[in-house]
């Protein structure tokens, strides 16, 4: 039997019983909606956990740390040098799958003050103009320092948005954005220049947040003490923004400067003498420690991690004379935490969609059954004038395949519109994602479903014997 | 030449351990052309004979022979086939699908053939100008009288111009008058040299035709009882003026 005459009476007999498939449709309607929606929102829950990783770097970025020397290397524990330049120029050489390398020395007491007010940046760093990259930095205003302030070692930071609004106010405060480049602040009594500002950095969550409570003007004053909710969490509502307010309240300043006038006295790599003068009393406390804060490096691939890490590891025992203490950090636990949650969250929403696939399909393996029985005498008709076992069968498959096809398009469509009802609902949460491959999945899934509905119905029509099923009444 | 051969033919059927025969050893031939009715009383085993000489059913024992085919060995695929294309049938029920247009049943048949849609439409429509519903073809069955509705049924049956039309008490659910205007269109078709076949409990419209089986308790007796041919051609001499 001609094909197109197959799905055009499949229509057909759909049509003739408009309220009744409609019915059946519901269930594959809403199984194939709400698997694309909870895929949907699956795929925004990824993203929101994805954004503080990518924003700290990403995970092709590794950072050395010191670790104590082992056990069995104590004996030479006094020439445990730590991660100096030394290690920074012998990656830059040795190392081809490490991408960019990026030395940090950090200063713990750091104040900022400018006309009367004061701040404390949680991370006042001087590096290297690589860091920009490293740490995932976009400039807003003037530019990031680069080689040349570096080996001038000039009295110039870059700072984020978390120290703008400590020191000149925030734009919510004062009602305007805020550029603070140019301006002159004092760290640790020393006059520096701004020459830059990073964006201001958010989760997707906080974000929209922020923008709702715009939309809803300015919040009333309140008096009295104000109110802090906890460490860690500052304003943020995502678990995550701890990441963004740590970038935020980053203040950088060129490696050399950091060396000159805050770690003086200590080895500046500029040149042999510089910095350590006959004033310098010797001492312990005075001797040169040209140990660096941390190293970051990027690897180059992804996929040569492993072979990376071994490269990294042999250049610097190399340059740490054999003694292994330093260690790696690298974000692929985090980064394995959040396919566990997703893939996790994603099994268990698709088990209950899928579920709920196969409720609708059951209702129309149901409904093919009672309209089988429906229609015996036409099928006696039909095999009398000649249709075979297989035209019957792939008449009654036919019929529960467009079913399920017309169920699964619309329910394509169902879930574009549960999307939005979903934002709608909470606007604040991830913006779910509909992705092509959910669309696809779901919609094969609904086809699969309608065959298999209509395999048993289909087998048990095409089985009837004519002389019976012309005799039924 | 016989179109038909059927040679001790017996079909058997079991109910609650009970074997019953349905038909026991007929054997008989119909020829090319041939204006027959199969009578017998309800029960007799006449469906059960034309079932099986419409390849609906096939017999317990015995050979069958249609147009130079062994039934007996074909599979049900087969089966289906020699029904599309050698076989017509008329029910006393119509058995039209209520869903389809009158042209729609009346290409069902073509469906299973695969005949091109244009070619299609054109042979249902000339079937339906034999049987005069030609203006009536986009009209559903139920909205047709009887007598229409048997028409199309005979439309549908000529519509793969059959070796052979089995008509099951065809006018068993009409009005007398309805009635005979069927057997006449029965009657005009056979003059057109096709082969029909009426089954029927009442020996008034066996007696319209030539040649009658009579079958009784499964077994056969054919006659040709020209005297009561005679008394027929006479009740039905408003359609046979000769």
């Amino acid at each position: 039997m001609n094909f197109w005459n197959t799905i055009s009476i499949g229509f057909k007999e759909i049509w003739a019983n408009k309220f009744r498939s409609a019915l059946t449709m519901l269930g594959i309607i809403l199984g194939v909606g709400s698997l694309v929606a909870q895929s949907a929102l699956v795929k925004g829950l990824e993203n929101g956990m994805k954004e503080a990783l990518i924003a700290i770097g990403g995970l092709e970025k590794v950072n050395i740390t010191d670790q104590s020397v082992p056990v069995w290397q104590q004996h030479r524990k006094d020439q445990s040098v730590g991660n100096t330049m030394n290690d920074v120029y012998a990656l830059q050489r040795s190392a081809p799958l490490v991408r960019l390398v990026v030395p940090e020395m950090r200063t713990l007491t750091a104040t900022i003050t400018r006309g009367g007010k004061a701040f404390n940046p949680w991370h006042f760093v001087g590096t290297w103009p690589g860091a920009l990259e490293m740490n995932q930095h976009i400039i807003e205003y003037g530019r990031m320092f680069n080689e040349v302030d570096d080996e001038e070692a000039r009295s110039v930071c870059v700072i984020g948005t978390g120290t703008r609004d400590a020191l000149f106010g925030s734009p919510e405060e004062i009602g305007r954005e805020v550029n603070p480049v140019g301006e002159f602040v004092n760290i640790n009594n020393q006059r520096f220049r701004i020459i830059g500002m990073f964006e201001h950095y958010e989760s997707e969550l906080d974000r929209k947040a922020r923008e709702q409570a715009l939309e809803k003007g300015p919040a009333a004053v309140q008096g009295g003490p104000e109110r802090k909710r906890g460490m860690g969490s500052g304003k943020s509502k995502s678990g995550a923004g701890i990441a963004f307010e740590w970038k935020n309240n980053t203040v950088y300043v060129p490696l050399n400067t950091m060396w000159l006038k805050f770690r003086a006295g200590a080895a500046a790599p500029i040149g042999p003498g510089s910095g350590s003068g006959a004033g310098v009393t010797a001492g312990a406390d005075s001797a040169p420690d040209p140990r660096l804060s941390s190293v970051y490096f990027k690897v180059r691939d992804l996929d040569q991690m492993n072979d990376a890490l071994q490269q990294v590891k042999n250049v610097m025992t190399h340059s740490h004379r054999g003694i292994e203490d330093f260690a790696f950090n690298t974000q692929e636990n985090w980064s394995e935490n959040i396919t566990a949650a997703v893939r996790n969250a994603r099994l268990s929403g698709s088990i209950i969609a899928a579920i709920s696939l196969l409720v609708g399909g059951v209702g129309i393996m149901n409904i093919m059954l009672a309209s089988i029985t429906e229609r015996v005498r036409e099928i006696g008709v039909r095999k009398a004038v000649g249709a075979t076992f297989l035209d019957i069968f792939i008449q009654i498959l036919v019929e529960s395949v467009v079913i399920a096809v017309i169920g699964g398009l619309a329910g394509l469509l169902a879930s574009q519109g549960l999307v939005r009802l979903l934002t709608l609902i909470s606007p604040a949460d991830n913006t779910p994602i509909i992705t092509v491959d959910a669309m696809l999945l779901a919609f094969s899934f609904s086809v699969g479903v309608g065959i298999l509905a209509g395999i048993f119905p289909g087998i048990k029509a095409a089985r009837l014997h004519p002389i019976q099923a012309l005799r039924y009444e | 030449m016989a179109l038909i051969e059927l040679r001790n033919v017996c079909k058997i059927y079991h109910l609650a351990g009970e074997e019953i025969r349905a038909l026991d050893d007929v054997s008989l031939d119909i020829d090319v052309g041939e204006f027959i009715s199969i009578i017998g009383p309800s029960g007799s085993g006449k469906t059960t004979l034309m079932h099986v000489l419409g390849c609906l059913d096939s017999p317990s024992s015995g050979t069958m022979k249609l147009d130079g085919t062994m039934i007996e060995n074909a599979s049900q695929r087969e089966l289906a086939r020699i029904r599309n294309r050698k076989i017509g049938f008329v029910f006393q029920s119509f058995n039209l699908l209520p869903k389809l247009s009158v042209l729609q049943n009346v290409e069902l048949p073509m469906n299973y053939s695969g005949v091109s849609g244009r070619e299609r439409r054109e042979r249902a429509m000339h079937a339906l100008k034999m049987v005069d519903m030609e203006n009536r073809a986009k009209h559903r069955p139920l909205q047709l009288s009887g007598g229409q509705q048997q028409r199309t049924a005979i439309a549908r049956a000529l519509v793969n111009s059959p070796k052979i039309v089995f008509a099951d008490e065809p006018t068993g659910n009409l009005d007398s008058h309805t009635g005979e205007t069927i057997l006449q269109l029965f009657h005009q078709l056979s003059q057109e040299g096709r082969t029909i076949a009426l089954v029927t409990h009442d020996p008034e419209i066996a007696a319209f035709t030539p040649r009658r089986i009579e079958i009784r308790d499964g077994k056969s007796a054919t006659t040709a009882d020209p005297k009561l041919a005679g008394t027929t051609a006479r009740r039905f001499s408003l359609l046979n003026p000769s």
